[in-house]
């Protein structure tokens, strides 16, 4: 591979290509620091700068900023305000602070905008998204940014509207950015993926497209992400990252096909399927019979997925499959790192009438979020910040003791209304016993 | 002026809310046919997935790494290699690879071939080290402390044999953050930028600029305070409590937190985001105090491929790197890597008492 690098079969059908022919009418900036980043294997983004700026000037100042940046070991963008008719938000405007070395990309805005969800595309369509923004960007597009929007770096104010205005006629819009609902992920799920759970894409887009308005036009304490994985391998890795996190999980037994477990220990061996199957089970829930098949404990799994990881033939998740919903994940920001914590254990995602229920909770709490949380408070920070039991009481949420590792710890708690708490639950297990 | 101005407003197009497009539209025939039907999966070599449906149907995925920043010329150029070798549908995955889906065993090979031919690598699937997570860095971020793009692609050049190749104990991902919002997550080994002097205040700006109320609230340790500096109101900042962690430098750019040579970088290991095995764990942090070292940050690469390859020797399979120490226990990672152990591996933030040992759990 590396030799492919440096002889390539095709050269201008090649990542290293840089075109003969200069468009841009402005000088290159000398660039010692990042053409060091041209070489070696991985496909080099200063090359593809490189091939921008031969197209347009803007991408020539561009680089001599970023070098700057290398040189100096410090950023020069500024925000600021710019958005599209009708919209508070989904446009990160960028002013250089260092201009005047480097005006063509004086003014470099980035444009979110929402992916199909799971991220499909055709080669036509990202060709004709890539048309769009040479015609009025700079033509560097990230795919994708961290919160999941595709990322199109490079305009100046005039030119995001008619950008904008051109993808959104064939079915694309602005992602968030402020204190707003941002754009939402679901992983490859049920298109392609046999631990999918769940129908991610249609729960991604029944929550966010049902926020629209409080993603457009950026009104609340600070940001809000939703998150779907279709399995508890979590490839969206929503729980840490996720006000709301969606994951799809089961409540039957695992599906076992003791066939295929047979040919996975005839293959790997009894010992490697003791040591990396039976004995990696967090809660001990299974167990390897005299006749080379598995048993599960049901109860005491808690879906995990890593026996279902290993024997991709021998094990599935089971049938009443459903989801489980944590809220508060988020990053460093104030109080520092947080994952979700379960609010609810399990629903059920089949009917309209499912769907209309999440959807529902999503909106009670942004509003509960909206009415008290601080400004700049996440979700999950406000959640530590008042006890998750007034949270759930602020939602209307019942108490579960999958909300929690283990009950507390610390005796310092009033408990005044213990005996009506007591008949609440005594109540609940009654009504879910002649439900 | 303001008559030309509600003329030109009038002639504004309103947006269509649209949203999150479907993306079935999108997707592979095989994928809409078999939507939610699908059987298991293996994977046939580093880079390719094969999945099975119940109906029978089968396709395979060729996952190319790529430079995320894409302009016309790469983007036609992948376009181009799927439209001939591949059939016109693909994806990507949360960590910036191509997803090529096709529905002949046949086709995967002249796929790579030609993706390999045109410079990209083909890998990043089951036990291999994928791409990087990537940030905007000094291309487009206003507040970072180091470069995103430049930091992925050295280390990407350094690691290119274990992309291509499925040789770890278990997947690894890497993490990558420009400033200690940390927006590159949770990672099995995670790059972070981390400051180490209070922010410097341009006292003239500070009115004008930033709202000084919010600017306080900030402040995660209640280090600022209004005050009135050369006659003008302004922040100060009690260094003696201020943590360096650049929070207050958004909403107020006069406090400058970015250093050439103060803002150093921070290696982190453990983060996991599955729930496979273990809960999902936090990252920890092994080393601080590496250079902020462009274009290629040798110092950063040298820590990071040390824990790789210490990780990469003595880990079971299956083992995260979170899961790893978990076993081996602290004690014998710092042992192994060489990295030095400090007062400050030792939390002292909210709950930092759960982190501490309290038993006698001890190995010898």
């Amino acid at each position: 591979m590396a030799e492919a690098q440096k002889t390539p079969k095709d050269p201008a059908r090649h990542s290293s290509f840089v075109p003969k022919e200069k468009k841009s009418s402005k000088p290159f900036h000398d660039t010692p620091m990042l053409d060091q980043l041209e070489s070696g294997p991985w496909p080099s983004f200063v090359t593809g700068l490189k091939r921008l700026a031969h197209d347009n000037n803007m991408m020539v100042d561009l680089l001599g900023q970023l070098e700057y940046s290398y040189k100096t070991r410090l950023g020069y963008w500024k925000g600021g305000t710019v958005s599209v008719f009708g919209y508070g938000g989904g446009i990160i405007p960028r002013f250089s602070e260092v201009a005047s070395m480097f005006p063509e990309s004086k003014e470099f805005h980035t444009l979110r905008v929402q992916p199909p969800a799971g991220n499909h595309y055709t080669t036509k369509l990202l060709r004709q998204l890539s048309n769009s923004w040479s015609k009025w960007g700079s033509g560097l597009i990230a795919f994708h940014g961290q919160t999941g929007n595709i990322m199109f770096i490079g305009a100046t104010s005039e030119n995001t509207q008619h950008f904008f205005d051109e993808i959104n006629e064939y079915g694309f819009d602005l992602g968030g950015a402020g204190p707003c609902v941002r754009t939402a992920m679901s992983c490859v799920g049920a298109a392609r993926c046999e631990q999918s759970c769940t129908n991610e894409h249609r729960i991604h887009r029944t929550l966010v497209n049902n926020f629209i308005d409080d993603m457009h036009r950026p009104a609340l304490p600070y940001k809000f992400k939703f998150k779907v994985s279709g399995c508890p391998n979590d490839c969206m890795n929503s729980i840490q990252r996720a006000d709301f996190a969606v994951i799809g999980t089961w409540r039957d037994d695992m599906q076992v096909d003791q066939k295929g477990v047979k040919e996975y220990i005839e293959s790997h061996g009894r010992k490697y399927t003791i040591d990396n199957v039976i004995t990696r089970c967090p809660t001990n829930a299974l167990s390897l019979n005299d006749d080379d098949t598995i048993e599960v404990d049901n109860k005491s799994c808690v879906r995990c997925m890593h026996c279902i990881n290993v024997m991709t033939k021998g094990l599935k998740p089971g049938k009443d499959r459903g989801v489980t919903v944590l809220i508060g994940g988020k990053r460093t920001l104030k109080i520092g790192d947080t994952m979700g914590t379960v609010i609810v254990p399990f629903m059920k995602m089949d009917s309209d009438e499912d769907f209309e229920k999440i959807r529902e909770l999503a909106a009670t709490v942004i509003d509960f979020w909206a009415e008290n949380g601080l400004e700049h408070e996440r979700c999950g920070e406000m959640i530590e910040r008042i006890g998750l039991a007034n949270f759930l009481e602020g939602i209307g949420i019942e108490v579960d003791p999958n909300m929690i590792t283990h009950p507390r710890t610390s005796s310092y708690i009033r408990l005044d209304d213990w005996d009506q708490e007591a008949q609440k639950w005594i109540d609940r297990q009654k009504a879910k016993a002649t439900a | 002026m303001a008559q030309a101005q509600a003329v030109e407003k009038k002639q504004m197009r309103p947006p269509i809310e649209s949203g999150c497009p479907d993306g079935m539209q999108y997707m592979h025939p095989l994928m809409v046919k078999n939507f939610g039907n699908w059987k298991y999966h293996d994977r046939p070599r580093p880079g390719v997935l094969h999945h099975v449906a119940h109906s029978g149907d089968e396709i395979w995925t060729v996952r190319v790494g790529t430079q995320r920043q894409l302009g016309p010329y790469e983007i036609n150029l992948l376009c181009d290699i799927v439209d001939t070798y591949g059939e016109g549908h693909v994806r990507f995955t949360i960590r910036s690879n191509l997803e090529v889906m096709v529905s002949k065993w046949e086709k995967v090979g002249p796929l790579i071939q030609a993706f390999n031919d045109a410079g990209y690598p083909v890998g990043g699937t089951g036990n291999s080290v994928t791409m990087i997570s990537h940030t905007q860095g000094w291309l487009h971020c206003d507040i970072p402390g180091t470069d995103a793009s430049g930091v992925v692609k050295s280390l990407m050049d350094e690691l290119y044999e274990e992309f291509v190749k499925e040789e770890m104990p278990n997947r690894v991902h890497i993490t990558t953050s420009c400033c200690q919002i940390n927006c590159g997550g949770q990672g099995d080994i995670a790059i972070n930028v981390q400051h180490t002097k209070p922010p410097k205040i341009n006292h003239d700006l500070v009115a004008n600029v930033c709202e000084r109320p919010s600017v306080v609230a900030r402040c995660p340790v209640a280090a600022i305070r209004p005050a009135m500096v050369n006659g003008k109101p302004s922040l100060e900042v009690d260094e003696k409590k201020c943590i360096c962690c650049g929070a207050c430098y958004p909403p107020c750019p006069p406090m400058q937190i970015n250093d050439p040579v103060h803002s150093k970088l921070a290696i982190w290991v453990g983060g996991k985001n599955s729930n496979a095995r273990s809960k999902p764990m936090f990252q920890k942090l092994v080393a601080a105090g590496l250079p902020n070292n462009p274009p290629r940050w040798p110092e950063v690469a040298e820590v990071v491929k040390k824990i790789l390859y210490t990780y990469k020797n003595d880990a079971r399979d299956w083992e995260r790197v979170g899961d790893w120490v978990e076993r081996i226990g602290w004690p014998r990672f710092f042992e192994m890597t060489g990295l030095p152990f400090t007062k400050f591996h030792i939390d002292n933030w909210r709950g930092a008492r759960n982190s501490l040992n309290a038993s006698t759990h001890i190995r010898f």
